[in-house]
């Protein structure tokens, strides 16, 4: 996606003098684009509901990358992770790894990856 | 704290007065935005306890429907929608205040509001149907997790809708201008963060059975 950006933060002499301040933003075109891209992959994620009875194992391949890449998305350009200061994207993905991390080994640890698992 | 460390962190009462942090600060960016970026970390912390319980205890229940028995997926997709939708318009009061015009800003942060009570709006429903199909929450234990997960999320949407509202509020009496734009863009990650937590949600809770 080609990438219309404005630049904020340099005009007026009240703006707070951080490099943070000033980083590019999407214009409106570009967040409509991502907003309707979010929509697409929403309608897919639907979509799956009306599959005649879907493997978990099916659903779980397709969901998890949709869910992974609205994610992103939502983070990067809604965000501005993708402009802003690499110091915001640390400390947030550093909570998200942490939460990760944590809750695999607690998920491991009460057997939920079994086969067997609430059954 | 030092004397220098006085003169190298001083700020102008003026800019003060309206919040804009006129100094530097030891890392180069906004402390209230860093600040705001360590509170959605942490968040994630809360919400990753509380799907993995949900992931844990949704087919120990022994009594009382489940998750097939009172899920409505067109409706709750529906519920998605609009606050996938809230998402966009915040994103615009943001891009709209950082260029000064502060009556698009004030449209767009009142239209995010609106959205997200609908949404809300919707979650009432969608809970009051499930009480009277006779999911309480202590109906079962799929009931409690998910009443937890989903109700938590609910809270962090109806703060996010308090929160526009005196921001749009502010923005009617003219303390919002361009000079607070910042405030603006940290309601903004708050809002989003709201926002992919219901893309997790809505996912691992509701699609994948």
């Amino acid at each position: 996606m080609s990438v219309d950006t404005e630049e904020h933060g340099a005009a007026g002499p009240a703006e707070p003098d951080h490099e943070a301040h000033q980083h590019k933003h999407p214009s409106d075109r570009n967040y409509i684009l991502v907003a309707v891209l979010l929509a697409a992959i929403t309608a897919l994620e639907v979509g799956t509901y009306f599959l005649e009875d879907p493997s978990t194992t099916l659903l779980v391949v397709t969901l998890f990358p949709l869910m992974v890449a609205k994610f992103a998305i939502v983070c990067g350009w809604f965000m501005h992770l993708r402009y802003d200061n690499p110091l915001f994207k640390r400390v947030f993905v550093f909570g998200l790894s942490l939460a990760i991390g944590v809750y695999i080994v607690v998920l491991t640890a009460m057997q939920f990856w079994d086969s067997g698992y609430g059954t | 704290m030092t004397d220098a460390a006085f003169a190298t962190h001083d700020v102008d009462p003026a800019l003060h007065d309206k919040g804009v942090p006129s100094h530097g600060t030891s890392t180069g960016v906004s402390n209230e935005k860093l600040a705001m970026w360590v509170f959605l970390g942490s968040d994630c912390l809360l919400f990753g306890g509380l799907i993995s319980t949900y992931l844990l205890l949704r087919h120990r229940s022994v009594a009382g429907p489940g998750p097939q028995d009172v899920f409505d997926i067109p409706f709750t997709s529906v519920s998605s929608f609009v606050l996938l939708f809230s998402s966009l318009t915040m994103a615009l009061a943001v891009g709209a205040i950082h260029r000064g015009d502060e009556r698009r800003s004030r449209t767009f942060l009142l239209t995010t509001a609106l959205l997200g009570s609908t949404f809300i709006a919707g979650q009432v429903y969608e809970f009051t149907s499930f009480v009277k199909e006779g999911l309480g929450y202590t109906t079962n234990i799929f009931g409690s997790a998910f009443y937890t997960l989903t109700g938590f999320h609910g809270v962090h949407v109806s703060v996010g809708i308090i929160l526009l509202l005196s921001l749009f509020v502010t923005s009617v009496r003219g303390n919002l201008g361009p000079e607070r734009a910042e405030s603006v863009e940290i309601f903004g990650l708050y809002w989003h963060f709201v926002d992919i937590v219901w893309i997790l949600i809505f996912t691992v809770v509701y699609l994948i059975p």
